[in-house]
């Protein structure tokens, strides 16, 4: 995977930023609520509890299974994501199923000091750092895993 | 005077005519003696806020109840804008009901509440002659506690788990149904994400002849579904478990025959992971259903289309917004008897539109369909235009629901707000009981709801209206309104305290992201005793709050109970202190 691809820019790569706007703000951190004091018409980031859909429903909906595949293993393995209700859930699965540390990207240290980070496909084929957006975002959009040696990860660094 | 001489038999035969709660409750307010004579004979209760009143209040007035039904928490934590800890417990009710209606407590149906494995196991052991336990939206238990009702209930009649979390501790809790004959007549498990033992599933239906419901999990697959249906052709509804697998010949056939031995089958759902080439197994009974839930089948036209052009008697169908503009039409053209639909978003998410799901399919099935009184509606554009149409086809619609998926979205087409589209129906649609709003609306929508919607009973408001005077004509106009639920609005205090006493009226008013004050409902809570007016607030603790401090969450609902004292430290009860 080359490195330009997992470059931190705002827009996708290849794109130029005015068009991927709304694109982006389906990536960022989800702000709690819209500002309704706000002069101009609020981002379009991810709301609390909007639209209202039920997590029984959202959760349901995606393909159950997604391949996990990981630098160096033989075979791919698949799990099922919607057994799993947060981050820390799913990295202990993958940790179990490959017996290896997979670290969870921190404020402060960045993704130094972990053997493996989690990565994985979105609907619109980018390849992303698992951790980023809210869990119920990242199940929908998650269409395959890949588990990475954090020395290839140096390159991603934390918002 | 006659009433006056008539003897308590008499009046207790009398009232044993009067089924619904409403009537009972009349008759209750007639004089004290029939007051005494109706709550010694009511058997069944129905409590549409746990915390309006208390176990103790119930029993005291009602000493023996065949049936209790409970709704916990405020609708509004389906999308997860009630923390979780909030409250609704069930225990306190489970243990106060064991002591006092050991020989005659039947039937309990809990919504949005949270009930535990001990809740479970005191209602299997304390109740003699159990028949009926729905847990819709509930949460807190494992099947262990599903194991205690299976071994202990030996009349069980009905096991409906709805939508509720359960944590999955061990398959075979199904193995503890009693050997022999069982007396089940509905069974919901579509819930249960882990693996079933298949023989005990298999024994259990064997068992129990007089089986109509069975909603399966999707741990079943489908190769499973013909032996189970062959078991239980008698069924009425049926939920399969996960419609894939490989298509084999074999398999399609005895799965096409298994439902054509179904004869009595009246409603499908399930349908997860659907493998569109064993749709057509369903064919046979397509013509007797009247109920079709597809809302988690990703199966597209024209598999979907085929589908439902078959079902000529169907009246009510949940389906996802694959079904597009094209499939609703044909909808519109063969189910003439629809009275409900609900189109589900596939990708609530997305910032594009992923299927081609417009304002015009909805059209169109208010058009064709005749009876369509019940409506929930996800799509991405809406116009006055379409709304004006759909009010004129079907002045007898009772729930309307629809959402925008992009918040204040106006009328795509001429980009106003969609006051007057939403206000026709409220004018035209008088017996309109509910209503949900989206898109971008003004106070005006809130002046004609306040002038027409007289019937209105619940209403759900998102990211609307410019200022309070939207909420004061909805206080003020709105006779019949029970519930209220707004979030993201500018509405605040003058509303509010302007219209105090209409929330005593009411059962609850959920209000989040909007403008009120923690004075103003200090104030209120002053004003108004009866009330619980509940403060949410994850930031901080709520004593550090000033006056003008907007509250993130507010809940307020009318109590006889006074106080609760099961809340977490994010929750406050305005005045608990002064007022008990």
């Amino acid at each position: 995977m080359e490195m330009a691809g997992t470059e931190l820019r705002l827009g996708l790569p290849g794109t130029d930023s005015s068009s991927s706007a709304s694109k982006i703000t389906n990536k960022r951190p989800s702000s709690d609520m819209i500002n309704s004091n706000d002069d101009e018409p609020a981002p379009k980031a991810q709301v609390v509890g909007w639209p209202p859909v039920r997590s029984y429903r959202k959760n349901v909906l995606q393909a159950s299974y997604v391949k996990v595949s990981m630098d160096g293993a033989a075979y791919l393995r698949k799990i099922n994501l919607n057994v799993y209700k947060s981050y820390p859930q799913l990295l202990k699965a993958l940790d179990n199923m490959f017996k290896c540390s997979i670290g969870v990207c921190s404020e402060r240290e960045g993704y130094n000091g972990c053997d493996y980070v989690a990565t994985y496909e979105d609907k619109d084929g980018d390849w992303m750092l698992a951790g980023d957006v809210p869990w119920d975002m990242f199940i929908n959009s998650c269409r395959r895993l890949r588990i990475m040696k954090g020395s290839e990860a140096k390159g991603l660094a934390c918002l | 005077m006659a009433s006056a001489s008539l003897p308590e038999q008499v009046l207790k035969h009398l009232f044993s005519f009067l089924t619904s709660d409403k009537d009972r409750n009349c008759v209750s307010l007639v004089c004290k003696l029939w007051y005494e004579v109706e709550r010694r004979c009511r058997r069944s209760v129905f409590i549409g806020n746990c915390y309006a009143v208390t176990p103790d209040i119930m029993i005291r007035r009602f000493p023996q109840l065949t049936s209790l039904t409970l709704k916990g928490k405020p609708h509004f934590a389906d999308f997860n804008l009630v923390p979780d800890g909030w409250g609704a417990y069930v225990d306190p009710w489970i243990a106060a009901m064991s002591q006092s209606y050991p020989f005659c407590l039947e039937e309990i149906r809990l919504k949005r509440m949270v009930v535990t494995d001990e809740s479970l196991e005191l209602i299997s052991t304390s109740f003699h002659n159990f028949k009926v336990l729905i847990l819709l939206s509930c949460e807190g238990f494992t099947t262990d506690g599903l194991a205690a009702i299976a071994a202990n209930c030996r009349n069980l009649r009905e096991l409906d788990l709805g939508e509720s979390e359960v944590e999955d501790l061990s398959s075979d809790w199904l193995s503890h149904f009693p050997d022999g004959c069982t007396s089940l007549v509905s069974l919901n498990i579509s819930c249960l994400g882990s693996e079933i033992n298949f023989s005990d599933l298999e024994r259990l239906i064997t068992c129990s002849p007089n089986l109509k419901t069975l909603r399966l999990s999707q741990a079943v697959p489908l190769e499973k579904l013909p032996d189970l249906l062959c078991r239980a052709p008698q069924l009425v509804e049926f939920g399969t478990g996960a419609y894939s697998s490989e298509v084999q010949s074999d398999v399609f056939s005895n799965l096409e025959e298994a439902f054509s031995g179904c004869k009595k089958l009246e409603g499908l759902s399930g349908f997860w992971d659907v493998t569109p080439a064993y749709l057509p197994a369903v064919y046979p009974v397509c013509s007797r259903l009247t109920s079709l839930n597809l809302s988690y089948a990703t199966i597209q036209n024209p598999d979907l289309n085929k589908l439902i052009s078959r079902c000529h008697n169907l009246q009510r169908l949940w389906v996802l917004d694959y079904i597009e503009d094209t499939g609703l039409q044909a909808l519109a053209a063969s189910c003439k008897d629809l009275q409900e639909l609900r189109v589900f978003p596939s990708d609530p998410f997305g910032p594009e539109p992923n299927v081609s799901l417009t304002e015009q399919g909805l059209v169109a099935v208010s058009d064709g369909c005749p009876k369509l009184q019940t409506v929930l509606y996800f799509c991405r554009q809406m116009t006055n235009a379409a709304l004006v149409t759909i009010a004129r086809n079907r002045p007898n619609m009772i729930c309307f629901r629809l959402c925008i998926l992009e918040p204040r979205s106006p009328d795509y087409l001429t980009l106003e707000p969609l006051d007057a589209g939403f206000g026709a129906i409220v004018e035209q649609c008088k017996e309109l009981r509910r209503l949900s709003l989206s898109g971008l609306l003004t106070d005006r929508i809130f002046e004609y709801i306040g002038a027409h919607a007289k019937k209105l009973e619940m209403l759900s408001v998102a990211f609307v209206g410019d200022s309070d005077l939207g909420l004061h004509h909805v206080l003020s106009g709105c006779e019949s309104l029970r519930k209220l639920e707004i979030r993201d609005c500018p509405f605040g205090d003058k509303a509010l305290l302007a219209n105090a006493a209409k929330l005593e009226t009411m059962r609850s008013l959920w209000m989040s992201s909007c403008s009120v004050s923690f004075g103003a409902c200090e104030l209120l809570s002053q004003k108004m005793p009866r009330l619980n007016i509940e403060v949410i607030d994850e930031n901080g603790p709520p004593d550090t709050q000033s006056e003008s401090c907007p509250v993130e969450k507010l809940y307020i609902y009318r109590t006889v109970a006074g106080p609760r004292f099961d809340m977490p430290g994010f929750v406050r009860i305005m005045n608990q202190d002064a007022a008990h």
